[in-house]
């Protein structure tokens, strides 16, 4: 649970930093203000819809890591078989990275107003996702054709549920970019256009993230042994 | 605002849409069904949640007949039993309090609290609400599939969950693990919700430290079982996908009835890490909205200021973060590193720390308080000689040497009953009796409300107190039939007799306060708009019931902390947290 503990760790360093300055120790029952000097609530200056995503985020970020830490937990184990990744991966990974890029462009130019560059941005950030998907799909193929399917061993049975549970969040955030598309169709107004897309942008960014961790995992694992070695250390 | 595009090279602004995004209803449909409506979906939730809390209470009668007069009773056969005790521990744990405290108290009260007009994504909110109801008909359903619901017990430990030995092995375990992933992600809905209305849908004044103490409560455990329910969620989904496409992530190679089975090379231990990754903090993301309830009954009905609201506030956050690092002292039994179990020891030790700041900051709000005995203030002094009494015993079973050996006796149940169970169950009753009036404008009936008390909380401790003693005597729990067990005496099952006979009557208590729920939504005396003469800001909205977007033309502004009771010079023995006069500034 070691990677577990340490994304917990992160995550709550910056609630702490977040707390304190929220004035945790101010004396509330010393400040009953008068009307002229009502002091602010001390909301945060984002959004309320990137606030949301923020927190989903974090609650995204915790189940993939406990996947993770599932995973290097069980490869700790004496009778680990590693499995062969499907080069494939490779190209999947360099469509995300183009995916997330074109997202990226179609928020700079909903920043600059640019109706059609959001557009072309969208609509390519969602092609892109799409054929990821359609790649993770044939990876999946490939294996199963040579014979490593879910039930044949725990390291396969891992790596379809690691690949699965990203796909699924990919899928989700296409139907989030389907809405901000619909929304550029019916000639939504730029400030509700460029709040979608932001989002969208910053969720794609939060895939690729996670799919070069788990992908980093799943094909190099092995070779952090010496850090779980070191870290269990104390304990043994 | 309009369309600011196009503009070579000027900055497109965030939407600044506070007010205009309240939603609307525009049929009865909308209104009281597909409701938007925060208070719409918190009533929602309650009900939801207390039917099947019935459902739940009803399995533990039968349970109680079974252990206080075995074999009288040919339909509980040992299956039953096993699908009884799962059901029962699993519903009341995650499909009643999580429910009710989260989603019940939690939509009803956080916009209300803290003068927001609604929840920030009222659509999500409504979504969360129909995937809880579906969950918990598939949960429902479990019952009426072929072989019935799962035996597995409520932690789900496989392999012996997924194996054909546990009753409820086809469908049960299927539709319990189905039923699971959609509450969290219904929760998760809802959660997000709650967090982000706190942060960002505070009204003007209402700094944090100015929230009333059931807000920290119930933020912080949102937060906590936004962080925990992943963990089930993993685990949930590795399980169903072992007992449906045959992987083995937790099913070792095993032989079953002379027969090798197809599984080989899962870790057991690795659910118990995820499960109880997430059943730690789960008592605390049902203590904590507990802790801040009563913390604001206490303090209304005392007619006193909380003593210490910033240490309050620091504990709650320091028991959320601290109930992270504990998980493994479930798993004393399950073997592992001695210096493993001396650490969770010691971090399960520290959290009755800022847990017993907070009991001595209720007591002393409580001295020299002008007490006023309304039922919801019995109910939160009964929650405290309870918490203090399942607490202390949890000291003992947080220690490994005192742990291993009663692990699997009846202490355990009568110590998680005392601490998870009745107290809970207590802030729920006293946060009904206190609330119901803002929700229905009528308040509940004082003297079956006195009766229902009064019955609740000594059969509570007749029920939990002698099981103490049976486990200290070895009783051991999960079983059937004691059958002839040389070292439990007869008065053992005497007692167990008695147990069970008090626990109906018990049972029977909750029926009079069900009667008065509906009773009273007709006959209750009418409450008018603070019935208590509280302080919080639910308590003065221009309508009660609130209506539509809770404060007609203009928000609230706050101008005082949550606990101005019984200030000096003040006019009335309370001041609302939205009162302007200067009074209490210079204490």
């Amino acid at each position: 649970m070691i990677v577990t503990l340490v994304f917990f760790a992160g995550l709550m360093s910056v609630a702490a930093w977040w707390l304190v300055r929220q004035g945790l120790g101010t004396k509330p029952w010393l400040q009953a203000q008068p009307a002229a000097e009502l002091v602010a609530t001390g909301r945060p200056s984002l959004p309320t819809a990137k606030m949301g995503l923020g927190v989903f985020l974090a609650v995204a970020g915790l189940l993939l890591s406990l996947i993770i830490s599932a995973y290097v937990m069980r490869m700790d184990m004496a009778d680990w078989q590693p499995r062969p990744v499907p080069r494939l991966l490779w190209a999947n990974t360099g469509v995300l990275v183009f995916s997330s890029a074109a997202l990226h462009w179609a928020s700079v130019a909903a920043r600059r107003g640019n109706r059609p560059g959001v557009q072309d941005g969208l609509l390519a950030g969602g092609i892109t996702a799409l054929l990821f998907l359609v790649g993770q799909a044939l990876a999946w193929r490939q294996l199963a054709v040579a014979g490593y399917r879910p039930a044949t061993n725990p390291a396969e049975a891992f790596f379809y549920l690691i690949t699965a549970v990203h796909g699924l969040h990919v899928l989700g955030g296409l139907v989030a970019l389907g809405r901000a598309g619909t929304r550029l169709q019916a000639g939504a107004s730029m400030v509700k256009l460029r709040a979608g897309v932001e989002l969208c942008a910053t969720y794609w960014h939060f895939l690729l993230l996670a799919w070069v961790s788990l992908f980093a995992l799943l094909a190099y694992a092995p070779s952090v042994t010496w850090f779980v070695a070191l870290c269990s250390a104390p304990f043994r | 605002m309009g369309d600011v595009a196009d503009a070579a090279g000027a900055a497109i602004p965030h939407p600044d849409s506070e007010e205009d995004d309240l939603y609307h209803p525009h049929s009865w449909l909308t209104k009281y069904v597909f409701s938007q409506d925060a208070k719409v979906i918190g009533v929602q939730y309650s009900l939801t949640a207390i039917s099947i809390g019935m459902v739940a209470l009803v399995l533990s009668w039968l349970m109680r007949l079974q252990l206080g007069f075995p074999g009288t009773f040919d339909f509980i056969d040992p299956p039953a039993y096993y699908q009884f005790i799962t059901m029962h521990g699993m519903i009341m744990v995650v499909y009643l309090l999580t429910a009710l405290f989260l989603g019940g108290f939690g939509n009803y009260l956080i916009p209300l609290m803290l003068g927001a007009r609604d929840m920030v994504f009222p659509y999500v909110n409504m979504l969360s609400y129909w995937i809880y109801l579906l969950a918990v008909l598939v949960l429902v359903a479990s019952f009426f599939a072929p072989g019935g619901p799962t035996g597995a017990g409520w932690t789900l430990y496989p392999p012996q969950a997924v194996l054909s030995g546990t009753p409820g092995q086809e469908w049960g375990i299927v539709l319990m693990l189905v039923s699971l992933a959609l509450f969290i992600i219904g929760f998760t809905m809802g959660g997000l919700n709650y967090v982000v209305t706190v942060l960002q849908a505070r009204t003007r004044g209402m700094t944090l430290m100015r929230m009333p103490l059931t807000i920290w409560g119930i933020f912080t455990a949102t937060v906590m079982a936004l962080l925990a329910f992943p963990a089930l969620l993993v685990g949930a989904v590795m399980m169903l996908l072992d007992r449906l496409l045959g992987t083995s992530f937790f099913m070792p190679s095993l032989v079953e009835m002379g027969q090798q089975l197809r599984y080989g090379g899962g870790s057991p231990i690795l659910f118990q890490h995820l499960f109880w990754f997430f059943g730690h903090p789960e008592v605390y993301i049902v203590a904590l909205p507990a802790f801040g309830i009563v913390s604001d009954l206490i303090a209304t009905h005392a007619r006193r200021n909380i003593f210490g609201y910033r240490m309050m506030v620091w504990a709650i956050v320091a028991i959320g973060a601290l109930s992270f690092v504990v998980w493994a002292h479930h798993m004393y039994v399950s073997g592992m590193h001695p210096y493993f179990g001396f650490f969770f020891a010691t971090t399960t030790l520290i959290i009755a720390i800022p847990t017993a700041l907070k009991l001595y900051n209720w007591l002393l709000t409580l001295w020299r308080g002008d007490i006023h005995l309304t039922v919801p203030m019995l109910f939160a002094l009964g929650f405290i000689v309870t918490f203090v009494n399942g607490g202390l015993t949890g000291l003992f079973l947080g220690n490994v040497v005192v742990d291993v050996p009663l692990s699997d006796t009846m202490f355990v149940v009568a110590h998680f009953h005392m601490v998870m169970g009745v107290a809970p169950v207590m802030v729920i009753f006293g946060g009904l009796y206190h609330w119901y009036p803002k929700v229905t404008g009528r308040l509940l009936n004082e003297t079956l409300g006195r009766i229902h008390f009064w019955v609740t909380f000594l059969g509570a401790y007749l029920i939990f107190f002698p099981m103490h003693y049976l486990g200290l005597l070895g009783v051991p729990r999960r079983y059937h039939d004691l059958g002839q067990t040389a070292f439990v005496p007869d008065s053992a099952h005497t007692l167990n007799a008695f147990i069970s006979v008090v626990a109906l009557t018990v049972g029977v208590a909750q029926l009079i306060f069900l009667f008065n729920l509906f009773w009273s939504l007709r006959h209750g005396r009418n409450a008018g708009g603070n019935p208590w003469n509280a302080t919080t800001l639910e308590w003065q909205t221009p309508e009660t019931p609130p209506g539509h977007g809770n404060w007609g033309a203009a928000q609230p502004v706050v101008y005082r902390w949550a606990y101005d009771y019984s200030v000096p010079g003040a006019e009335r023995d309370f001041i609302p947290q939205n009162d302007p006069t200067a009074v209490g500034m210079t204490r």
